[in-house]
């Protein structure tokens, strides 16, 4: 990679109290990527956020921005601006007055000012709502405008705090692909925290996986979905089928009693290993002309697809397929070399 | 209207409203006060109020209320402000409770424990004539009722400053601080005009007793310092005349409305109208 790393966490610890949410975390941060912190809820994603704004400071370990140390910097000389997740506008000034918060604080010239907010509304699509009160506006625009907010100071690294999270569903996939966009507009680092696996694999140019403090994997999106590290992100992203194996050699593995191809190596000669298949890439054949044999015993029907659950000696696999076998009916499993992953046993569970 | 609202309307009507009439109708008539058939309609007592004595009186009950009003904020706003900053929320509630406990004794009792304090022989005296200085004159003046006022006054000032305070987001400090804003710069541009509602609250919690007092000058304020509350206690107690006390108790309150109708509106346009007195 060329492009200048922005921030550098070097051995960043956290700790509140007795409960230690960052374990010795290193993590560095290029110019204009999009990165998301994705993780489910204590996993210490907003922690980390919050030490690099400068809210929280880090127990052990040192923040490094644009190769300054500044880990002792209070927030409000730090070059980043953040965009929380109930957006915090301030309920007592108007849209205009809101945006141009951090600028008269510099102390710009107020035509100049006037300039930037214009543009900004520009930006997020929002020309013309200046003189509007933040509370008349709806979640979706209050959201633009706290983006809008943050933006307008020109900040080297946006952050943002599960900014959508508030927003129904349909707004959200919008919003999604409107901050990509901006995104690639201003041409600066995001730093995304969320839960939302999907959010993560739309908006990402790379994703870090978290879990009880521990970074469990960073990658591009399609990495992480295709090559989950271990158990832990391949079933935090997406829906997996995981079940034991033995590597026989390389190219070969067995589980359920049956040998298949696949796309592995490097492993021991029958090492046990831990076989990720992903419900969509189990095809469905006749009973007799499939690799593995299963009764389907639930069928629900997800709109795109039909989810099936089948079992195969006892075992519960999740298919996904926009063919549906009824319930009770034996139906043959194939699975392609490509669509086996094969993980180490025992890196987390 | 719902069945469950008659008992407090018919509460509102005989407690409140049909006082409130008499108290107009006595404002706007004359004659002997314990004989029905001698009232007749006139504005005399208006007119009687015009005179200076009772200006004087209502200039100095006014001047001393806004008085202690302002100091009580003065006070009350960093007493507030430390206490809804502290982490802890048992820390909180007790040092609130601190200021609540005094109200729970006797109104009386408390400004009557002012006597003892400031008196020819209270404790200060005492004290500075142990010390070999001369006696101070501490009671019967202004300043000795301006003190009562604060002193009696005060946690109504802090509670509804403090209850703005503690419930404020504290997202929005952060963003500010997060937008390039220091410590007072939060202050001055967030936090102080966020908590505007709970001042003026506390305002008119504080000014409306203070002005319609007459306890607190009785007490500590002697004859040099009557207030607007003492001479419509003497009309209705003393002199009998419950027509002019009646009056004055109608510009009383006109006078309290238009304070409370300009602190509202001060308040209010900041906060777009919400959590007002009315």
């Amino acid at each position: 990679m060329t492009s200048n790393i922005m921030i550098d966490l070097k051995n960043i610890s956290k700790s509140f109290g007795r409960t230690s949410v960052l374990e010795n975390m290193n993590l560095y941060i290029r110019e204009n990527e999009f990165l998301t912190l994705l993780g489910p809820s204590g996993c210490g994603k907003t922690t980390t956020l919050r030490i690099i704004v400068g809210f929280e400071t880090p127990s052990e370990g040192n923040v490094i921005f644009a190769g300054k140390d500044i880990t002792n910097v209070p927030p409000y000389e730090r070059q980043v601006n953040t965009v929380f997740q109930k957006y915090a506008l301030f309920p007592h000034l108007d849209v205009y007055e809101n945006i141009a918060f951090g600028l008269k604080i510099k102390k710009m010239d107020k035509a100049e000012i006037r300039q930037k907010v214009t543009d900004v509304l520009k930006l997020v699509n929002l020309s013309g709502f200046e003189k509007r009160g933040v509370d008349s506006l709806s979640g979706g625009q209050q959201q633009r405008i706290a983006i809008a907010r943050a933006l307008v100071n020109e900040p080297k690294v946006l952050l943002l705090d599960e900014p959508l999270g508030a927003l129904d569903l349909k707004l959200r996939k919008e919003m999604q692909i409107e901050l990509k966009n901006i995104q690639k507009r201003v041409g600066i680092t995001f730093i995304y925290v969320t839960h939302d696996q999907e959010e993560a694999l739309t908006m990402s140019d790379t994703i870090v996986v978290m879990n009880e403090g521990l970074i469990q994997q960073i990658g591009t999106p399609v990495d992480i979905y295709n090559e989950p590290k271990n158990a832990f992100v391949a079933k935090f992203i997406g829906e997996s089928n995981i079940l034991p194996g033995i590597m026989h050699r390389d190219f070969l593995v067995e589980f359920q009693g049956v040998q298949f191809p696949c796309v592995d190596k490097g492993f021991a000669p029958m090492e046990p290993v831990e076989v990720v298949i992903r419900p969509e890439d189990i095809i469905m054949t006749e009973a007799s002309k499939g690799q593995l044999t299963g009764l389907v015993e639930e069928v629900t029907f997800k709109g795109v697809h039909y989810e099936m659950v089948v079992d195969v000696q006892g075992f519960k696999y999740l298919i996904q397929s926009t063919a549906m076998a009824p319930a009770g009916e034996t139906i043959g499993m194939k699975i392609l070399p490509d669509s086996i992953h094969i993980m180490k046993r025992g890196e987390a569970s | 209207m719902k069945k469950v609202a008659y008992p407090y309307v018919m509460w509102m009507v005989i407690f409140i409203l049909v006082p409130l009439f008499l108290v107009v109708y006595f404002a706007f008539t004359t004659g002997d006060s314990k004989n029905y058939d001698t009232f007749t309609f006139s504005l005399d007592n208006f007119r009687r109020f015009l005179s200076p004595i009772y200006l004087e009186v209502m200039t100095r009950s006014l001047l001393l209320s806004v008085i202690s009003t302002f100091i009580c904020f003065i006070l009350g706003y960093p007493i507030a402000y430390i206490i809804a900053n502290k982490r802890s929320a048992k820390m909180r509630n007790n040092m609130i409770l601190l200021f609540v406990i005094p109200m729970w004794m006797n109104f009386l009792l408390r400004t009557y424990a002012w006597l003892t304090i400031l008196g020819k022989n209270g404790i200060i005296n005492t004290f500075l004539n142990f010390l070999g200085f001369e006696s101070l004159e501490l009671l019967y003046n202004s300043g000795s009722v301006i003190l009562g006022m604060v002193y009696n006054f005060l946690p109504f000032m802090v509670l509804p400053i403090y209850s703005v305070l503690v419930k404020m987001d504290r997202k929005l400090i952060e963003a500010a601080e997060d937008l390039g804003a220091s410590r007072s710069t939060i202050f001055r541009r967030v936090i102080f005009p966020l908590s505007l509602p709970g001042v003026m609250t506390g305002f008119t919690m504080v000014f409306t007793p203070a002005v319609s007092t007459f306890i607190i000058s009785n007490l500590l304020g002697g004859n040099k310092t009557t207030l607007i509350g003492n001479v419509i206690e003497q009309q209705f107690i003393y002199t009998g005349d419950w027509h002019f006390g009646s009056t004055m108790s109608i510009i009383l309150m006109g006078i309290i409305l238009l304070v409370m109708a300009i602190t509202n509106k001060g308040g209010g346009d900041l906060e777009g109208g919400r959590g007002a007195l009315w």
